[in-house]
């Protein structure tokens, strides 16, 4: 069995990202960036997967510029068998990601394709679910335990106020929710090892996929600021102020 | 079109501030009903303001709509409309991206306000950016952040009600069983007010201990950091934040939260949001309506006590 993983670059998470002053875009350079942490979720499913037995082979994949190579490379360090960067300088929507990644699927040919539930910079969500409708295949997102048994896989979904359990065929898109697991660290030599591997590029121009976007992001600027706050001295205080202004009767 | 949420006899809260959301489009609007058994709740669904037609899919396959089956029906019907929309939730999230791709558009995800002309704000990085987006497609697929749309009211609607034929299922999944889980306390989601607990609460058996009965006292549910959650204090199911549940209410009270990003996404629209920590320079004052600098084993109990007297 083959796994497919969708690694995307992002920023770090502790990072708090600001608009530029023009309000074009969001400043991010300079600022550290590393695999999308939900992502992180997925590759060390795969590898947990591999590791059962289950998978012979995983793939990773980025799409993006050259940049993407050390998330490729931390993608190997922790266990990614071979690596494949669709390369292109433009910013891409989710349904443009999903077009290309079809086309590196129906390349490769994997059983499971695994993606984070959601990618901590455009906070959308999209790309697995739209992946599997290209596909018209299975879906299991938000996944927080994936369980393969012979040609079904076992899923428990993270939903509102709870969990749910499908199961699915094969082919199918996962999405990882934190849950699904711990990452593991990357030892240094690892790292060293990964630097030394060879990364497949193929030009996203040589795909044959229309890329172009109809969302056009107008500008970015900063959400509008909390009012500034009071401290109280005691819970006295506290309750009479929730009462006296807010109207909050407690 | 409006897909709707429910649990086969209520909708969920969150669907009519969608529809309010959909009325700034100001053509007519349809509401999607997909279940078993849902005859009862389409007739009260029909009495919402401001909805046209209550379109129905009823069949045993739908009880639990699967992304795959659903994606199917909306992409189907979804070529006649100008605009597709439904509540941010975890269930709508799972199927409209899919339904976006079979109708080959892009969508936007958690849109905080419509400024008209297909014209879209919403947040980005963990909300500290906030994009406006013009989408040129035909036909507009978006979730709608619940809580920035005003809820339409349920009394003065007279919806036409269409039977819809399903289609056979797809057989590409099938659904096993849900676990939600069982409290005396509104749901997270929907509570007016919310307690939330963090790290410095220290074990499972002090957060439950400080926490519960001032939550008892105000009616109120609690929630919990990523931090706490996974400290092993609190289910995750309670996790309020960008990879938890994100919350509205009226009263936030933040109790030993110290402000993480992650954690400022999931609260930062509650109407009064109060701190108490011991910390003076914790990043969650400045988000903090009210802030308390004490002792929160101290606090607490004072003010479950006060509360309950008053």
């Amino acid at each position: 069995m083959k796994i497919l993983v969708a690694i995307k670059r992002v920023q770090d998470y502790n990072i708090k990202v600001q608009p530029k002053s023009d309000g074009s875009d969001v400043d991010i350079e300079g600022v550290k960036m590393g695999v999308n942490p939900f992502d992180e979720n997925a590759i060390e499913e795969a590898i947990r997967l591999k590791e059962k037995g289950v998978v012979s082979e995983i793939v990773g994949v980025s799409i993006g510029s050259s940049l993407n190579q050390d998330v490729l490379r931390q993608g190997l360090a922790m266990g990614v068998d071979k690596a494949i960067l669709v390369e292109t300088d433009k910013v891409l929507q989710p349904l443009a990601i999903a077009k290309l990644i079809k086309k590196v699927v129906e390349k490769e040919k994997p059983d499971l394709i695994l993606f984070g539930k959601l990618a901590l910079d455009s906070d959308a969500g999209q790309t697995g679910q739209m992946l599997a409708g290209l596909l018209n295949c299975s879906q299991g997102t938000f996944a927080s335990s994936v369980e393969i048994k012979g040609t079904e896989v076992f899923i428990t979904r993270e939903i509102d106020g709870g969990t749910e359990s499908i199961v699915t065929k094969l082919p199918v898109v996962l999405t990882a929710d934190l849950r699904l697991n711990e990452p593991r660290f990357v030892k240094l030599p690892d790292l060293m090892m990964a630097r030394k591997k060879s990364i497949e590029t193929i030009k996203a121009d040589d795909l044959g996929v229309d890329v172009s976007s109809k969302l056009k992001t107008i500008n970015v600027s900063e959400p509008p600021q909390r009012k500034e706050g009071i401290k109280v001295k005691d819970i006295k205080e506290l309750l009479q102020k929730l009462n006296d202004i807010e109207g909050i009767k407690i | 079109m409006i897909l709707a949420e429910h649990d086969g006899k209520k909708l969920n809260n969150v669907v009519f501030n969608a529809i309010g959301a959909a009325e700034i489009f100001g053509g007519s609007i349809d509401l999607l009903i997909i279940g078993k058994g849902v005859d009862e709740l389409a007739r009260l669904a029909s009495k919402i303001d401001g909805v046209d037609k209550i379109i129905k899919f009823d069949a045993p396959h739908l009880e639990h709509p699967l992304a795959e089956d659903a994606a199917n029906i909306i992409s189907e019907i979804g070529q006649d409309y100008r605009v597709i929309l439904a509540p941010h939730t975890w269930f709508s999230r799972n199927i409209l991206p899919r339904v976006a791709a079979l109708l080959d558009v892009s969508m936007i995800s958690d849109v905080l306000k419509i400024t008209g002309d297909n014209t879209y704000i919403r947040s980005t990085y963990a909300g500290n950016v906030h994009a406006t987006i013009k989408s040129d497609e035909p036909i507009q697929v978006f979730t709608v952040h619940s809580s920035k749309f005003k809820a339409v009211g349920l009394n003065g609607g007279d919806a036409l009600i269409v039977d819809s034929k399903a289609p056979e299922p797809l057989n590409l999944s099938r659904w096993e069983k849900e676990r939600k889980i069982e409290s005396d306390r509104p749901p997270l989601i929907n509570a007016k007010v919310v307690i939330s607990g963090g790290r410095s609460l220290g074990s499972a058996e002090k957060f439950n201990e400080v926490l519960s009965p001032l939550a008892d006292n105000l009616g109120a549910a609690i929630g919990a950091t990523r931090a706490a959650v996974d400290a092993g204090y609190a289910p995750n199911e309670i996790q309020v934040g960008q990879t938890g549940v994100v919350v509205a209410p009226e009263l936030y009270i933040a109790i030993g939260v110290s402000g993480a990003n992650q954690h400022i996404y999931g609260m930062k629209d509650s109407r009064v949001v109060v701190a108490i920590n011991n910390d003076p320079d914790a990043t969650i004052f400045q988000f903090a309506d009210y802030g308390l600098v004490a002792d929160l084993f101290e606090a607490v109990p004072e003010m479950a006590t006060l509360v309950s007297k008053t």
